[in-house]
């Protein structure tokens, strides 16, 4: 039984993302006890040499053949228009698992395709454990106050959705030096009919980072009081290379865009490094934020919860420590 | 217009969740309509008030989840399904088709639903619920216009007839989406202000009736063998990893700021200055 293992690959702009590259190597990883290859599915607009491009280097991590779908409806995060040809290629290839980042397109991709194929599906597995009798995925329940472990005891083809930031990121191999071209797949053109069209797309993001896939996050609360303390935090996070994140009470009271929420109803992040910054640390905020490597609050009031879960705290005023921070990190800049 | 609006009853967000005997503990809990399904339910309340249509809740759970059916009763729905199921509701297939069942001779315009569920949190129910249904669907709207072309003054559309203009939230950015119905859309935070029970909604809703459907009746043989081969399972559920207590920085506003930069480096998340 030689069942390869799709991986639903995804860019932004002209790279790949990097969950991609934890999904290749949780394919890889899930094929540890047997022969079997990674393929990946990619979808973008028409065209594309930039799509080209972005295959060439999934073959250079591993991937055996990669399979485009292009159109003029594939963008980036329009999940709908790639559900086709993704559903025609799973069928032809039987694999085992289809795997895909829960990203905004990921999780709406994969639960589809599940259904269509009356296939088990696992969300936003923060671990994958190899089992003599098969595999156990774990994932977060009311967003990380506990943990389950499922299995499928269905039939193959499984569907999982990996959270970014959770896994290794596959390495490029060395011996792939040359892509081979015929690796490369163009599924032929989707006949269905036009389910849902993209108009516009406005860009509200300003650093670029998305904040679940960032390695480091500067989040603000209330403490913060407005938007112009949350451009403090922003020129923090520009110096670390990090994003900023809010709580629920910074977002209500307009400082920032809801988009930032950082919670059990925003959210949820794993940041190897997350700074909370006048931020109480109430437990819808602590459940989207918990499993970060390092926390690091910052609050007047050393009753604060959010010290609890902290592995530093400083309990002062965020006015006057983060500039501070920023400058020692922009002397830093100019030494280096 | 008809509008299905699909809740779920989850635990209060400020609940702790205690682990005994493998299985979350409910006794004592204090249970709410899931956050994101509230800002469904608001939306199709307005689009009641706006547009004379019938809203319809369902939920598929235990029986508990009554209460939630009650409350959005309470709030003006037009009618409320309880998919009665005393089984671990987990495998989100079987949900889905439970709920695609239930709404199928309901022919409904318009599906609501939150964007995902507050407990579980996979986000798969409603659009499997879209895919057995085929409907077109867009998820984490934060605007939704319904209308014709000519209505949401638009110069040309691929379809006729009444047509969903949402702006939904893509990891950030706002991204203009248009469908046509009937289609399934999922709320976002953002969407609106959900509003809370009257008092008289209250006493009213207590004597509206709650329809009960039950899956041996939903459940043809071909739903019930896909529902087998989508399964998964639960083997283990525990707390998160416990996190080491932490330490708090001393000295002057100075001195915790140069030794958090020196904790940044030995964490190697910036750069030292020997380096
Ligand atoms: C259904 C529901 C869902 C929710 N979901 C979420 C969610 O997803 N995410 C979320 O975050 N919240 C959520 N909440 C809200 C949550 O309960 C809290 O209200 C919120 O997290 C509080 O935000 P905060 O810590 O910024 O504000 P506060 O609790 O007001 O805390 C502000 C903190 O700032 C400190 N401070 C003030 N000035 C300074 C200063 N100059 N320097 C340093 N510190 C200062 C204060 O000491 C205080 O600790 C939810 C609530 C409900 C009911």
């Amino acid at each position: 039984m030689s069942q390869p293992i799709l991986v639903v690959a995804e860019c932004k702009g002209s790279s790949i993302r990097r969950v991609t590259f934890e999904a290749i190597a949780v394919a890889q990883k899930l094929l540890q006890q047997r022969a079997g290859a990674v393929h990946c599915f990619l979808a973008g607009p028409g065209e594309g040499a930039e799509l080209q491009q972005a295959a060439r280097e999934l073959l250079t991590y591993g991937a055996s053949e990669v399979h485009l779908a292009s159109s003029s409806e594939q963008t980036e995060s329009n999940a709908l228009a790639s559900l086709k040809p993704l559903q025609s290629l799973v069928q032809q290839l039987q694999p085992q698992f289809v795997i895909a980042g829960h990203t905004a397109y990921g999780r709406e991709l994969a639960p589809r395709l599940a259904a269509s194929l009356a296939s088990g599906y696992i969300a936003d597995a923060t671990a994958v454990e190899l089992l003599d009798d098969g595999f156990a995925f774990t994932r977060p329940l009311y967003a990380g106050k506990a943990f389950e472990t499922r299995s499928f005891t269905g039939a193959a083809p499984h569907i999982v959705t990996i959270r970014p930031n959770n896994h290794e990121t596959a390495a490029p191999l060395e011996a792939v030096a040359a892509a081979n071209e015929s690796a490369i797949n163009t599924l032929p053109a989707s006949a269905s009919p036009l389910r849902s069209i993209v108009r516009e797309v406005v860009s509200r993001v300003s650093s670029g980072i998305d904040l679940t896939e960032a390695d480091i996050i500067v989040a603000g609360g209330r403490g913060v009081r407005g938007s112009e303390g949350f451009q403090l935090l922003q020129q923090l996070a520009d110096q670390l290379g990090g994003a900023v994140g809010a709580s629920r009470a910074a977002c209500d009271a307009g400082y920032c865009d809801y988009s930032l929420q950082i919670g059990q109803t925003g959210k949820v992040v794993t940041p190897q490094l997350y700074i909370a910054c006048g931020i109480s640390g109430a437990i819808q905020h602590l459940a989207g934020m918990s499993q970060s490597r390092t926390i690091i609050a910052i609050n007047k009031d050393p009753e604060a919860p959010i010290f609890s879960i902290a592995d530093y705290g400083i309990v002062g005023d965020l006015f006057e420590i983060v500039p501070l921070l920023t400058d020692e990190l922009k002397k830093l800049g100019r030494q280096a | 217009m008809k509008i299905v609006v699909l809740l779920k009853q989850t635990f209060d967000t400020e609940e702790k969740i205690d682990i005994a005997d493998g299985r979350i503990e409910e006794y004592g809990v204090k249970f709410v309509i899931n956050p994101y399904d509230e800002f469904a339910l608001e939306e199709a309340l307005r689009l009641k008030e706006a547009n004379d249509a019938e809203v319809i809740a369902i939920t598929a759970g235990p029986e508990r989840s009554s209460i939630a059916l009650r409350t959005a009763l309470a709030l003006g729905v037009d009618q409320a399904i309880l998919v009665s199921e005393t089984e671990q509701l987990d495998h989100s297939y079987h949900i889905a088709a439970l709920l695609a069942e239930t709404i199928r001779p309901l022919k409904p315009d318009l599906i609501l639903a939150g964007l995902f569920a507050i407990d579980s949190g996979s986000g798969s129910v409603a659009l499997q619920v879209a895919e057995l249904l085929d409907l077109p669907h867009a998820s984490a709207a934060v605007k939704l216009q319904l209308g014709t072309a000519d209505e949401l003054a638009l110069e040309q559309a691929p379809w006729n007839g009444q047509l969903a203009l949402v702006e939904r939230d893509v990891e950030g950015d706002s991204e203009i989406v248009l469908l046509p119905l009937p289609a399934l859309i999922t709320a976002q935070q953002g969407l609106n202000e959900p509003r809370y029970p009257s008092l008289p909604g209250i006493m009213k809703a207590k004597k509206k009736a709650i329809i009960e459907r039950f899956p041996a009746d939903l459940l043809n043989e071909p739903l019930q063998a896909s529902i087998a081969s989508s399964a998964t399972v639960r083997t283990a559920i525990t707390p998160p990893p416990a996190r080491q207590t932490g330490r708090l920085l001393q000295g002057s506003s100075e001195q915790q700021t140069k030794e958090l930069l020196h904790i940044l480096q030995q964490l190697n998340l910036v750069e030292s200055e020997e380096s």
